[in-house]
């Protein structure tokens, strides 16, 4: 198990937005959480990654308990994380961006005296590549079209080599083409390098197409899980989510 | 952004040549500029790069002006050594403020950078027996090998020469402000940094100090007022706090224009306060940041 969670719960002023769940998720699974809005879903994924304190329950990730680690913490272990909302450094070009993710995975953001700019060219141009950002490379990423700018944080989280991705709502606001296109790099390279990917998606046809497990949050709490089959089958499923969709 | 280059090093060739003009007026003007131009730069490390605003720079200042001269005259430690230590001073000091500082952000963050610089302030004006109170620290011996001011001048230039924003250190800095949260999540541990900043920040603060202390032969209280703090954030804004040598360019028109507006009229705030309101409407990339945009304009319209 590469990720375990177990009785994980969280309130806010008496609201309790996470309760008690527990799941885990196999190395190189490419798993799913689904939910109606406010099931919990991103608070679930900023207690994993160290964003938000947990009220109780534990975290354990790659063996190591980090219930009560900071985020940089559980991020230097190997997870990396992917935003609901862009979350880029906009005044910094396309390219700084990236460098700067791979200075800090390569522990040289201490270094005082050497020049930045050469600093993992190659790495950097690699990454742009396979996200496909490399005719953007000197652009401000703030001026970038959204779905590139999307792309771009897929390319921050991947600069960290991370064991596992977590990815919130990765194609939130992209059309149906920039959806399809970013889905299918995210699994090519999911699949090529052998990430354990957890991820949150609105778009049902997206979940059923990649997801190879589903886990289902309804008011903080985890009502189903299964392969996408059993999860279609599950009467629950089909009264509290897919019944509201109508 | 080689043409960039090539015009810094003409800008630094011209700087140092001021010197052989033979000028007094220019040299001491510019010996100024370069002084308040390294402490406008090393508060822009918190401004422009970290995005952290610290309204009481002046302390680090006062308190590296305050440790040279005292370790000079009353411990009678050679020039290097003092100038050296008072940086080291207003390090640890910026340690030990930092700590607490950057556990808060945005407005309450500034606030409590303006009281620990007020509670430095208040420290040196009634310490007596040690800063001289009100009546400041005067006779602060000038170092032998330095008393040309055209060498003093060359000495400072190349202090302010330093330059650290061009490490990854530096990049890293640029991304905790444009993004926090981003930043923790690249495995950046951002309060750490921060603090780092700060310290750095501190350091350079309090060497331009000692060498405003030595290049007046004195320190008086008011270095390390709050207004002095507010003086040194303006010169980073109008020069531009996005770029490495706006704030010596936004401290060089400042004290020029201040000498100049002095001799015509005593309205020299009103004058001030004006031309700061309009380049925070039209230019908040300050002096640097507008010539910037208008070069990148000449160059596509080409």
């Amino acid at each position: 198990m590469i990720l375990t969670v177990e009785n994980v719960k969280k309130s806010f002023d008496g609201f309790v937005a996470v309760n008690r769940v527990s799941f885990s998720v196999e190395k190189g699974e490419l798993c799913s959480i689904i939910g109606p809005n406010g099931a919990g879903k991103t608070t679930l994924f900023n207690l994993i990654t160290g964003h938000l304190p947990v009220d109780e329950g534990k975290v354990i990730f790659n063996g190591i308990e980090t219930t009560h680690m900071h985020a940089y913490e559980i991020c230097r272990l190997g997870m990396g994380r992917s935003f609901q909302r862009i979350n880029i450094f906009p005044r910094l070009t396309v390219f700084e961006n990236i460098q700067a993710a791979l200075l800090a995975h390569r522990g040289k953001s201490f270094d005082f005296f050497t020049t930045v700019e050469p600093l993992f060219n190659e790495e950097t141009e690699a990454i742009l590549e396979r996200v496909g950002l490399q005719d953007h490379r000197d652009v401000m990423s703030g001026s970038l079209a959204y779905g590139f700018q999307k792309q771009l944080e897929l390319g921050i989280v991947l600069a960290g080599e991370p064991a596992m991705l977590l990815l919130d709502e990765p194609t939130s606001g992209m059309s149906a083409r920039e959806t399809n296109s970013t889905i299918e790099l995210i699994g090519r390279i999911a699949r090529e390098k052998g990430f354990t990917l957890l991820f949150t998606e609105h778009d049902m046809a997206v979940v059923f197409s990649i997801s190879e497990r589903i886990l289902v949050l309804h008011q903080g709490q985890l009502i189903a899980e299964g392969s996408p089959e059993e999860v279609r089958a599950n009467p629950d499923v089909k009264k509290v989510y897919l019944g509201e969709a109508r | 952004m080689s043409r960039h280059r090539w015009f810094l090093i003409l800008i630094l060739v011209l700087i140092a040549l001021i010197p052989l003009s033979g000028s007094r007026y220019y040299v001491f003007l510019g010996t100024d500029i370069l002084i308040f131009g390294l402490f406008a730069v090393s508060l822009n490390l918190l401004l422009g790069y970290t995005g952290l605003v610290s309204f009481g720079q002046a302390a680090y200042f006062g308190i590296g002006a305050y440790s040279c001269a005292l370790l000079m005259k009353r411990v009678s430690l050679v020039f290097p050594l003092a100038f050296v230590t008072a940086g080291a001073f207003g390090a640890i000091a910026a340690l030990i403020i930092g700590f607490f500082c950057v556990r808060l952000t945005k407005i309450y963050f500034a606030m409590l950078t303006l009281a620990f610089s007020q509670i430095v302030w208040a420290l040196a004006f009634k310490w007596n027996s040690l800063t001289g109170g009100d009546t400041g620290f005067i006779g602060i011996p000038f170092p032998q090998y330095l008393d040309s001011r055209t060498r003093y001048y060359y000495f400072t230039f190349a202090v302010v020469a330093l330059k650290i924003i061009n490490s990854p250190f530096g990049r890293i800095l640029t991304t905790i402000r444009e993004n926090p949260e981003r930043t923790e999540f690249i495995g950046i541990n951002v309060k750490l940094f921060q603090l780092v900043a700060f310290m750095i920040s501190g350091f350079f603060s309090a060497i331009a100090g000692a060498l405003f202390g030595v290049f007046n032969h004195s320190v008086f209280p008011d270095t390390l007022f709050w207004p002095a703090s507010a003086e040194v954030l303006i010169m980073a804004i109008l020069g531009g706090m996005y770029s490495f040598f706006g704030p010596v360019v936004g401290a060089a028109v400042l004290l020029y224009l201040r000498m100049q507006v002095a001799t015509y009229t005593q309205y020299w705030p009103l004058i001030l306060g004006t031309i700061l309101a309009v380049l925070l409407f039209f230019f908040p990339g300050g002096i640097v940041g507008f010539v910037q945009t208008r070069f990148a304009v000449l160059r596509g319209s080409r």
